[in-house]
């Protein structure tokens, strides 16, 4: 996705994934000693307890996992969005299996549960989550669906 | 079977919405039916357990019980507090260090759904910021997957429902007691797909208490006793599906409710076949689907037939919730895993009124599972 430079835009934080990227890619770590990936990033390794861990960057497609419909506006805080209860549209949420390095949670672009189905081809994007105060506009990661992938 | 400890005593409050009634209140409440229970009063207590997650330090209430310097362990590990306050009082009696203590649990949470902060549970605000700190997302996503795996029909998260709010009509400490039909509950609003609005528990308010004592002197404050076989806690290994997970490994491990069970049956001597009455953490109707195969009383898949025979019906062959489970007694976080253990011994000892399981049952079990992935199950005995 493209971004335009007319409108000043932030990644929602530092170090979960390259942006500005044609093609965005998650940044996790890997760890050196037992080969286990983790995202975000982190300092020490959840499976066997080492500190060797390396920045990688991730696959950008895999495959869903399992997947929900986010069906009512979030308590905000924590949740930050444009939209109000009465203009909140259901979102869909999902883990999807990176080639088999690590599964990732994400919010996915789809949100009709008749077009979402465990295994189907799903790609990383980077979207608009919410705009601040001075007109900035907040974009995170989400994974969409594969077009044309028969899902 | 052998054991150290017996619960003498038990108290509850109304679980529910009380308006200008503090949560700690509701604690005391408990506290203070389950000493009538037993026969005693506060001066006889040498120690107590006990906590809540949202309101307040379980000790302050010695300031309306009684200040008679005792000592009392604060106790949080949220969903599971009620297990872990029952497991150190067990402990310190097991030790020898005391006789005769109290374990309370109670909560009274905020309307509507948890709004936990990230940062409490080691998340980046941009987790919660994002529209991602749910615990409903986690349960929904869990049961989607499970229902895929194990070809399971949707339909039956519905019966599963139906049940509970069945169930909660036979108990006036329910706070759900009106009977909902299973096209009522899979036609409610879609809170996180495939999950309504009536298969899911809302967080509410309660009290629970139990006086607990050396197994050997229990007699001397009950003619039925029930006997604590075992209480574990358990929490995740790597791999384990928990929720307010941003990323999993790829292999999965078993979730911390299967070891958690399997130490308890294992440490009670007994297997899950013998287990005659269960209580299983149903924060929504898949969640007890799955944990009946994670505490290992059926396989994995079989739920469907067992539900549509009937067999987890207070009257069925393996009953489960009968006090209508977190679906219609809500979720007080710190109350929910002493009131599955108020509703066994109710079971054990045969005084569970309209609910009571028939044929008297002798073996308990109880289990509870929240975030950040963790798990106490107990094995009770008559």
């Amino acid at each position: 996705m493209s971004q335009s430079t007319s409108v000043r835009t932030r990644p929602i934080a530092e170090h979960l994934f390259t942006w500005p990227a044609a093609e965005p890619r998650l940044i996790g770590a890997r760890c050196a000693d037992c080969g286990a990936r983790t995202f975000p990033a982190q300092a020490h390794c959840p499976r066997c307890t080492s500190t060797a861990m390396n920045e990688v960057l991730l696959p950008r497609t895999g495959s869903l996992w399992t997947w929900t419909i986010q069906g009512f506006r979030p308590k905000s805080p924590p949740y930050r969005s444009d939209d109000t209860v009465e203009t909140f549209e259901p979102f869909g949420v999902g883990y999807v299996d990176l080639e088999g390095e690590l599964l990732v949670e994400a919010r996915l672009t789809e949100s009709d549960p008749e077009r979402l189905v465990v295994g189907a081809e799903m790609e990383l994007v980077v979207v608009p989550l919410y705009h601040e105060e001075d007109g900035t506009e907040v974009v995170t990661y989400a994974f969409r669906p594969v077009e044309g992938a028969g899902s | 079977m052998s054991a150290d400890v017996a619960v003498v005593g038990i108290g509850i409050t109304p679980f529910g919405r009380h308006e200008g009634v503090s949560g700690l209140a509701q604690g005391a409440a408990a506290v203070r039916h389950a000493l009538d229970d037993a026969g005693i009063s506060w001066r006889d207590v040498q120690f107590a357990t006990g906590g809540s997650q949202d309101a307040g330090n379980a000790d302050t209430m010695v300031n309306v019980l009684g200040l008679t310097a005792l000592p009392f362990f604060n106790v949080e590990n949220a969903c599971a507090t009620g297990g872990s306050s029952l497991s150190v009082a067990c402990s310190l009696i097991g030790s020898g260090a005391y006789d005769l203590g109290v374990v309370v649990g109670f909560d009274k949470h905020q309307r509507g759904a948890f709004d936990p902060n990230p940062s409490d549970w080691g998340l980046g605000d941009w987790y919660g910021e994002v529209g991602l700190m749910l615990t409903t997302q986690f349960f929904a996503m869990k049961i989607q997957r499970y229902l895929h795996d194990h070809g399971i029909a949707p339909r039956v998260l519905a019966k599963i429902a139906a049940k509970a709010f069945r169930n909660g009509s036979r108990n006036p400490n329910a706070w759900r007691r009106t009977p909902l039909t299973e096209d009522e509950i899979a036609g409610a609003a879609m809170i996180s797909h495939p999950l309504t609005q009536y298969m899911f528990c809302s967080p509410g308010e309660g009290g629970v208490a139990l006086v607990v004592c050396r197994a050997d002197l229990a007699t001397r404050y009950t003619r039925q006793p029930v006997y604590v076989r075992s209480t574990v806690v358990r929490s995740r290994r790597f791999g384990s599906f928990e929720v307010f997970s941003p990323w999993l490994a790829p292999d999965r491990a078993a979730s911390p409710s299967v070891e958690a069970a399997q130490a308890a049956l294992g440490e009670a001597g007994v297997g899950p076949e013998d287990v005659d009455v269960a209580q299983l953490q149903d924060t929504e109707s898949g969640a007890e689907l799955m944990h009946m195969a994670e505490t290992g009383l059926c396989e994995d898949g079989e739920q469907e037939a067992l539900v549509d025979s009937g067999a987890t019906e207070i009257d069925g062959r393996l009953p489960i919730n009968t006090d209508g489970g977190c679906i219609a007694n809500g979720e007080p976080v710190g109350a929910s895993g002493l009131r599955q253990i108020y509703e066994s011994v109710l079971q054990l000892r045969g005084d569970a009124g309209d609910r009571q399981v028939p044929g008297g049952p002798k073996v308990a079990l109880t289990h509870v599972y929240g975030a950040p992935g963790v798990s106490a199950c107990t094995v009770l005995s008559t």
